[in-house]
């Protein structure tokens, strides 16, 4: 009994460890650079939507507010634009 | 299932010690398969530990006392709910449960991160599998739960410490210990971006539910924690600056300092060093705190361990430091910031202040913690300093913490101007002020300390309050909703500010509840008879009648003796009852007497407690149990000679020795000796606990995910328009 | 300013603030800690005033009255004791020839212990620890 469930156990682990190295897949990597430019993107926008709220309740002058806002909008359309390259070589160049 | 549960743990510490290399070997090589495979070994980790937890978890249940440790910890008297949890009451089953919560939380950000954060990964993964790997380790060779009783199965357990039946102390361990494994992987990929060059704040993005994660569950841990010395242990008082508590407090504080100066480097990239210091110390402290619970290297009352932990646990904590110092110092170039601070009057200054004095407070608290090892070490005496030290130090910088949590929420990030502050400030300000008057209406005048506190909570609380009025205002005035609607799509698309807010209020609350429990209460030890009365805090409280009861487990076997006192709280006409309890546990000792067992072993207090908004009626009870000591003495005797000459049956002296446990009960209620009662009415208690609970559904609010999913999707090319539209305000 | 003189003003602000704090951590520690003494190197070096944390064994025959409890604490092995009066709530496994933790201030000649200062080690089962 006791070594029937050792036994299990290791090969359920030797399983799961060893199917990538069988596999060889590469087909997800893609995504990684996609996924972290997302995540500064919407940490981006919730910049930009936490500067409007501290302008709305009065912390930021409206000219202080302007200004931080553009720049903020600005870095966003940066990431943006190269969310836009990868999606053009992602479609483009599909073999990567 | 002895041998299954340590196949299943040196299985685990192979797992670990294959992924560590496959990781390291896939990430340097650039070959993804190997580093897919070291995330997979996490997995198989998490399962290979959460077998060995469920063969033990099963022994505990099913009363197998083949297993010594269910020997040690358990018994068939012990409540089914305090047997599944008496798991975690051991040394080797609390390492246990380190080692599967580790190996839970680890996959999870494992999982999550599967995609992303490429070259950070692999490391992190090599760095949470060596800590996977280390208390695996420690649980093979060292401290095995799986290990065989010794001699002759016996029929009978030893029982789970009395003391630690009572429901949050069975909930605290594993909530201290999702916070110490949680802090793991911050710690981690901190370590992952430092190897890998990556300084940037993606890993804090990606980690920070984590992060927040195990601040809030180590947060919970610590109030549990003390919400059970305050009704379970008999002295009244929730904390006590003891090495364990500071032990819980210190990564706690650190942690809190990083998620404040996190944001300076999301929002503005500064302070990089600061930030992987910070998490490094965490991590580290969080260590620390594992070990001087498990290690018994200071006194304290519950130090659990035995002390052959003490030099593998230096070893790691050890290499954390120098590994930690040499990763910061030799990357010192990369992290270097690219802004600066614009101005002293900014949120960024103010968390700087905020970091400075968390940091500052942890200091203090590990200086006075390790001080017993330290002066023994200077002056080859151990000595020790007591809570009056701490407050000293805690106090003072405590009411700054609350003044930095009520001003940074109302100041604008980079620079904010005289008529801002004056905008912001003067509603939150009048707050403290009227808060300042009713203190001193209701005559708190004589604490200062405390005065200020409840001054710096009104402002924290007015502040907050503003800060919501005007959200909702400018809501409305965008979406038109109605008041209640405008309050939940504000939280909703502002969790993290929002909740953020709510934590300061929770915290203010807390503080309150403190301040005020510990500067008015009204204490007194005092020794009555039936019939007399003493006077607490306004509170007549009459010790009316002793009652006393020998309580049997539901199998029938006798448990304990419960001697206690029924009380009578009177004020102003209003009368309640209360009742109070010392339970008398059997101490297991072979030397000792059927009878005389039951009041040399482990005692607990029921603590009589009637709590209220405004003040805490508290009262534990020691009876005097010397009046019995002659029958006591008599019953040993008695059964030890009818145990030498064989006569009787073990039925039969079982029935026998109920018998004269019953009458030395009986004798307690009708010639009752006087008793000693702690009395204590205790303002604002509860206000603690009002508190905490605020707190944590901040940190609810704060960690729950955010609703942009939906939108997530649209072509990037439409959103850059948006903005390049939007970059000109109509 | 220049900004590298800037630095060294700020990191030499910083280090003795640091100084500062490390000594005044020093300084109240050591005088407000209480060094650990067993009852014959309190019975004639006790300075009075001073808190000491007097470990030892309770000597049988103690006094109780009301709240207020007299006993004599004697070295773990050995015969010297020294009397100590406490006033509270006992602990449970308070009894003679237990190992007893008590922070103490001498007074006159007795020893009076510190409030809720006083801890019974307990030999019972649950605390077993190797030593």
């Amino acid at each position: 009994m006791d070594l029937l469930v050792i036994v299990v156990v290791l090969l359920v682990v030797v399983a799961l460890v060893a199917a990538p190295l069988r596999r060889r897949s590469t087909a997800v990597e893609e995504d990684a650079a996609r996924a972290e430019l997302e995540a500064a993107r919407d940490a981006k926008y919730r910049e930009i939507r936490d500067a409007e709220l501290d302008h709305r309740t009065g912390k930021l002058s409206e000219a202080d507010w302007r200004r931080m806002d553009r720049a903020l909008r600005a870095e966003a359309v940066e990431i943006l634009q190269r969310l836009d390259e990868l999606n053009g070589s992602g479609t483009s160049t599909a073999a990567g | 299932m002895l041998v299954a549960g340590q196949g299943c743990l040196i299985l685990a510490l192979g797992v670990c010690l294959y992924g560590i290399g496959a990781s390291l070997y896939g990430v340097r090589t650039g070959r993804r398969e190997w580093v897919a495979s070291g995330r997979r070994a996490v997995y198989g980790l998490a399962g290979t530990a959460a077998v060995a937890f469920v063969i033990l978890e099963a022994a505990f249940l099913r009363s197998d006392f083949s297993f010594a440790l269910v020997t040690s910890h358990s018994s068939t008297t012990t409540p089914t709910f305090y047997r599944a949890t008496a798991v975690w009451s051991s040394q080797e089953g609390s390492l246990l449960l380190w080692l599967l919560l580790l190996s839970l939380w680890s996959s999870l950000i494992l999982f999550a991160t599967r995609r992303r954060l490429r070259e950070i990964a692999p490391y992190a993964t090599a760095v949470l599998l060596g800590l996977g790997a280390f208390f695996a380790a420690l649980l093979v060779f060292l401290e095995s739960p799986f290990d065989r009783t010794i001699g002759p199965l016996p029929a009978e357990g030893v029982g789970l410490n009395p003391l630690l039946r009572h429901p949050s102390m069975m909930i605290h361990p594993p909530m201290l210990y999702s916070g110490y494994t949680l802090f793991a992987v911050p710690f981690a990929f901190a370590v992952g971006a430092l190897v890998a060059r990556r300084l940037n704040a993606d890993w804090i993005r990606s980690t920070r539910p984590f992060t927040l994660g195990a601040w809030f569950f180590l947060g919970v841990g610590i109030v549990l924690g003390a919400r059970w010395s305050y009704s379970e242990l008999g002295w009244g008082g929730y904390w006590a600056w003891d090495p364990v508590e500071n032990a819980s407090l210190m990564p706690w504080l650190t942690g809190t300092a990083f998620l404040h100066s996190v944001m300076i480097q999301e929002k503005r990239g500064m302070l990089k060093v600061w930030n992987v210091s910070l998490v490094l110390a965490t991590g580290v402290l969080a260590i620390l705190g594992t070990f001087l619970v498990r290690s018994g290297i200071l006194d304290s009352i519950h130090a659990f361990g035995a002390s052959t932990l003490g030099v593998p646990f230096l070893a790691l904590i050890a290499v954390m430091i120098a590994g930690s110092v040499f990763l910061v110092a030799s990357r010192a170039g990369e992290l270097r910031s690219a802004h600066r601070l614009d101005s002293l009057l900014s949120r960024e200054a103010i968390f700087l202040l905020n970091n400075l004095v968390l940091v500052l407070l942890c200091v203090a608290i590990w200086w006075g913690t390790f001080f017993p090892l330290i002066a023994e070490a200077f002056t080859g005496r151990r000595a020790s300093i007591g809570p009056p030290w701490f407050d000293r130090f805690t106090v003072p910088l405590t009411l700054v913490l609350v003044l930095l949590s009520g001003i940074g929420p109302l100041i604008a990030w980079r620079r904010a101007t005289a008529a801002n502050l004056r905008r912001n400030f003067l509603a939150p300000i009048g707050v403290g002020a009227s808060a300042l008057v009713v203190a001193l209406l209701l005559g708190a005048g004589s604490q200062p300390d405390a005065l200020v506190m409840f001054v710096l909570a009104g402002f924290v609380v007015g502040g907050m309050s503003q800060e919501l009025v005007r959200g909702v205002r400018a809501r409305r005035v965008m979406a038109r909703e109605p008041v209640p609607l405008a309050v939940v799509s504000l939280v909703r698309r502002n969790r993290r500010r929002y909740g953020g807010y709510t934590v300061h209020v929770g915290m203010a609350l807390l503080f309150v509840g403190i301040a005020a429990s510990s500067s008015f209460a009204d204490e007194r030890d005092v020794e009555l008879v039936p019939g007399r009365s003493a006077t607490v805090g306004g509170y007549e409280i009459e010790y009316v009648r002793p009652t006393a009861e020998l309580v049997a487990a539901p199998n029938g076997r006798l448990e304990r003796i419960d001697f206690g006192a029924q009380l009578r709280v009177s004020k102003d006409g209003s009368v309640t009852t209360m009742r109070t309890e010392r339970s008398f546990f059997p101490s297991a000792g072979p030397m000792l007497g059927p009878v005389s067992r039951f009041f040399e072993g482990e005692a607990t207090s029921e603590v009589a407690l009637d709590a209220g908004l405004r003040e805490d009626v508290w009262a534990s009870v020691a009876p005097d149990t010397r009046r019995l000591a002659l029958r006591i003495e008599e019953g040993d005797r008695v059964f030890s000679e009818a145990d030498d000459a064989g006569a009787l049956p073990a039925r039969e002296r079982d029935v026998l020795l109920a018998e004269a446990l019953r009458g030395l009960v009986r004798s307690y209620t009708d010639n009752p000796p006087p008793a000693t009662f702690r009395l204590l009415v205790s303002p604002m208690v509860t206000w603690i606990w009002i508190g905490a609970i605020v707190v944590f559904l901040g940190a609810l609010i704060a960690l729950w995910p955010s609703p942009r999913t939906v939108g997530r999707r649209v072509t990037a090319a439409y959103t850059a328009r948006v903005g390049r539209e939007a970059r000109v305000p109509a | 300013m220049d900004p590298a003189r800037k630095r060294t003003v700020r990191l030499v602000v910083a280090l003795s603030a640091a100084v500062v704090l490390a000594s005044a951590l020093v300084y109240t520690s050591f005088s407000a800690s209480s060094e650990a003494r067993s009852p014959s190197q309190l019975v004639d070096a006790a300075e009075p005033g001073k808190t000491y944390q007097l470990t030892g064994k309770v000597v049988p025959g103690y006094e109780r009255s009301g709240t207020v409890t007299e006993f004599r604490v004697r070295d773990r092995a050995g015969n010297v004791s020294v009397p100590v009066r406490y006033e509270g709530v006992l602990p449970d496994p308070f009894r003679a020839d237990r190992e007893v933790i008590v922070d103490v201030r001498k007074e006159g000649d007795v020893f009076v212990g510190e409030k809720d200062s006083l801890v019974t080690k307990c030999p019972s089962k649950f605390t077993a620890e190797e030593t």
